[in-house]
């Protein structure tokens, strides 16, 4: 009966947390592309903001009625803040740092101002569940797992897949590692760094926007400003607790996402907290992702401390610094 | 021998080249034949670096041709140079640590399979050292190498690629003896088998040993190119430096108070290691110690904790009578403690910063420079200025930036400026290494005009024949204890060298 009602509490728990934090996932791989040949970009908090709303202007402006489309959209103009971004860091050798810094705040401002007659629309245009076809029973067990969007198979299973195949199996993952590692030897082998690092930026960047899209064409489902809510950052968090590694980083997803579930089934229970006097949980429970996020990052740091590094866990050796041929 | 073995396999011509306003290579002609090993010999900053990243596409010239096998080419990347055959080994390696022998030598190759297992790319990589005769793990990551294995993966990388030009600056810089002689076999094979060489050294027995002909650049400028059979060492010496200073030391015993002692001194490496067991030194004041050793015996640690950058484990360590053990840095700097540090890129000087800024790194809180919050900026400029010329510091100004100075003005400027701060006491590490023999000898000059104006000196070298020239007085150090002290008028090359290498002479005494 108590393990029924564990099990019971722990699926359902999977169950919003998978597509609470597909957004993160999405952000997380997206970061995790740039940072792996060594760009950092702090900016996922706007790049999330600006692919939602571009992705809610066009199903409500311009009357785009594919979600994937729309979400191509979206996608589109985070790739083109990012590669402004991306000309900043690379091309000109601007601080990585602080050009994110200005894309998460500049990118949240954009959004929320071309969002601003839109809050609260309900968007129609959605990813349908996908149904195998009725083969499965409607329990919680199965529902927890099954009947998201396509876009959650996507962001946990394909991309993780494919991006640790091209990593750790093909000769371009090996030449973007060092890209990341020393660009100095990826240079003088005629890789170029340049080029590999603007493209991957780029790229993120789409992945990111892609994450915001999702937001508004299937959880929320709607627009409201500052959409992405910390996420772009708890992203960044995933990567670095994910040691840089994509099956990992599906890990620390669901982990950030099952704390997001712990306070909305929380509040909707109406659960209480037994000390501090408080009538409810939430206050605990919504700063549990960011306490559960700050001890996560700190697994790896700490370990560092102890002397037990793992080096394939480590960070790019060059990440956030720029790269210049001719300096000596 | 005519024919094939005089045909150019590179020639340069006018070729110039200026960073930040400093030329380093001033209209310089270069030819280089097959089949032979070419030496390009000269000092520090006299361009041959800077030569050779041109003619392998890090670099693009200002002015001037580079021409490969009879065609003019215009490398505008590494890759331009590799597909024209030229492949460069630098000085640092340009390897990727966590990654494996195999996946280096694979990296940015367009004949690499697009999907790659690990084990496909040892096989391949096993294959090709066959082929040319070299051996390394394939397995093995970078960091695990010793360095001449390094290297070798770096000769194999660049061969496996078809160079038929083969780039090595300084390759012997970082190798031990044996390993070196292993070079040179390899170099002769490669050059006997068709290929040109080009061996960047500033070492004469380097040239004489390996090469066929000779290039000496000077300042940017060729002096000479000739056969090496028939030349001599103090001829390509004299071509290298234009002149010859050398340095007369007289070595004095000192007697009177200790301006640095140390007592039982032990302390950790960075790894957690004891690399310090209960040492105890005495330097007096107006005298050099010396320490013999070594790299990697404690040498470090010993002038990190002396300066404060590092804490004790146990023992005492007293500068004037007073204990330093426990203050901060700047404390100890303002005791009049100066320290040459032995990684002067990573702790001397901040590369970014402007010369100026770097001149009073170390004491631009005191009162000549500041006033409350106020830097005194005239103050600054104005002793930048006089430092840069005492120091004989090349720079286009004071303003331009440390990483802009080449190696051995980097190492000019810092030591110059410790030796201002050391009223007291002057810790120098390694204070020469990596510089050529002008460059050197300034050094040297400047720590013994130290020591004659009664300052104290610690001098650490692993250069046994520096810590011979300078030294009054000479410790050995070797895993972290000192092994004997001796006087250097009964200083001797053997007994000393015995104990560097952990033979204790008083088990027989």
């Amino acid at each position: 009966m108590i393990l029924a009602i564990i099990e019971n509490a722990f699926l359902s728990l999977i169950g919003s947390a998978i597509p609470a934090s597909a957004v993160v996932m999405l952000a997380a791989t997206g970061a995790m592309l740039g940072e792996r040949v060594g760009v950092l970009n702090l900016g996922q908090e706007g790049l999330i903001g600006i692919g939602a709303v571009y992705s809610v202007i066009a199903v409500l402006s311009w009357g785009v009625e594919s979600p994937w489309l729309a979400m191509l959209i979206g996608m589109i103009a985070a790739a083109v803040a990012g590669l402004i971004f991306a000309v900043c860091v690379v091309a000109f050798r601007a601080s990585q740092v602080l050009v994110g810094l200005a894309l998460a705040l500049g990118g949240i401002g954009l959004s929320n101002q071309l969002g601003t007659n839109r809050n609260g629309t309900p968007i129609q245009t959605l990813f349908r569940e996908v149904n195998p076809g009725g083969v499965l029973d409607d329990n919680d067990a199965v529902s927890a797992f099954f009947f998201h969007d396509p876009v959650v198979y996507i962001a946990y299973i394909g991309l993780p897949v494919v991006l640790w195949f091209v990593l750790f199996r093909t000769r371009h993952g090996m030449n973007m590692k060092a890209v990341g590692e020393n660009p100095a030897a990826a240079d003088a082998v005629g890789v170029s760094v340049t080029g590999w690092r603007i493209f991957y930026s780029v790229l993120g960047a789409a992945l990111t926007g892609a994450g915001g899209a999702y937001m508004v064409l299937s959880f929320t489902p709607t627009w409201s400003p500052d959409i992405a809510r910390g996420r772009g950052w708890v992203a960044l968090a995933v990567v670095i607790f994910a040691g840089w590694r994509p099956g990992w980083a599906v890990a620390g997803a669901l982990l950030y996402g099952s704390m997001i579930s712990l306070d909305t089934t929380a509040q909707a229970r109406g659960w209480g907290l037994p000390f501090m006097g408080a009538s409810d949980l939430s206050f605990f429970l919504s700063m549990l992702p960011y306490v559960v996020t700050l001890v996560a990052i700190l697994i790896p740091a700490g370990a560092v401390k102890l002397g037990r590094r793992v080096r394939s866990t480590a960070a790019p050796a060059a990440l956030a610094i720029p790269y210049s041929r001719e300096e000596r | 021998m005519t024919g094939e073995s005089t045909r150019l396999s590179v020639e340069a011509r006018g070729i110039s080249k200026a960073f930040g306003g400093v030329a380093a290579l001033d209209a310089v002609d270069f030819e280089v034949r097959w089949s032979e090993v070419h030496a390009l010999v000269g000092e520090n900053g006299a361009g041959k670096t800077t030569l050779c990243n041109i003619l392998a596409g890090i670099y693009r010239a200002d002015a001037g041709q580079v021409i490969v096998d009879g065609t003019e080419r215009d490398f505008r990347s590494p890759a331009h140079a590799i597909d024209a055959g030229i492949g460069m080994v630098h000085q640092h390696f340009r390897l990727v640590e966590p990654m494996t022998v195999s996946e280096n030598i694979h990296l940015g190759w367009p004949e690499t399979p697009g999907v790659v297992s690990q084990r496909a790319l040892n096989e391949r990589t096993e294959q090709f050292m066959g082929e040319m005769g070299l051996h390394v793990d394939p397995t093995a990551k970078i960091w695990q190498l010793s360095v001449g294995e390094q290297q070798r993966v770096e000769i194999l990388r660049v061969l496996a690629r078809g160079a038929r030009v083969l780039i090595l600056d300084e390759p012997t810089a970082v190798l031990t003896a044996k390993e070196a002689e292993d070079l040179f076999a390899v170099v002769r094979e490669l050059a006997a088998s068709g290929l040109s060489v080009i061996f960047i050294t500033h070492k004469l027995r380097e040239v004489l040993a390996v090469s066929d002909r000779l290039t000496v650049l000077r300042h940017g400028i060729r002096e000479i190119t000739r056969p090496t059979e028939g030349a001599t060492a103090s001829e390509i010496a004299r071509l290298m430096t234009g002149e010859e200073r050398v340095l007369n030391v007289e070595h004095r015993v000192v007697t009177g108070d200790p301006a640095l002692e140390l007592r039982g001194v032990s302390a950790l490496n960075d790894r957690g290691i004891t690399a310090l067991h209960d040492v105890d030194l005495t330097v007096r004041s107006g005298e050099i110690l010396g320490i013999a050793g070594v790299s990697g015996n404690g040498q470090t640690e010993l002038a990190e904790v002396i300066c404060a950058l590092r804490g004790l484990e146990s023992g005492s360590i007293t500068v004037d009578g007073a204990d330093v053990g426990s203050m901060s840095v700047r404390a100890v700097t303002d005791m009049g403690v100066g320290h040459i540090p032995e990684d002067r890129i990573g702790m001397g000087m901040v590369l970014s910063a402007p010369v100026k800024d770097n001149a009073v790194l170390h004491n631009y809180w005191t009162e000549q420079f500041s006033q409350g919050l106020n830097l005194n900026r005239q103050g600054v400029i104005d002793f930048a200025k006089r430092l840069v010329e005492a120091a004989r510091v090349q720079t286009r100004s004071v303003f331009a930036t440390a990483g802009q100075l080449s190696g051995g003005n980097q190492q000019r400027l810092v030591a110059r400026r410790e030796a201002l701060v050391a009223d007291q006491l002057l810790v120098a590490a390694h204070p020469t290494r990596g510089l050529d023999v002008n460059a050197a000898q300034e050094v040297r000059s400047t720590i013994l005009d130290k020591r004659d104006s009664g300052c104290a000196v610690l001098l650490i070298s692993d250069d046994l024949d520096e810590v011979l020239l300078m030294s009054d007085r000479i410790a050995v150090i070797y895993e972290g204890r000192i092994m004997g002290v001796f006087d250097a008028a009964d200083a001797d090359r053997e007994p000393i060298g015995l104990l560097m290498g952990g033979h204790s002479s008083t088990e027989a005494a």
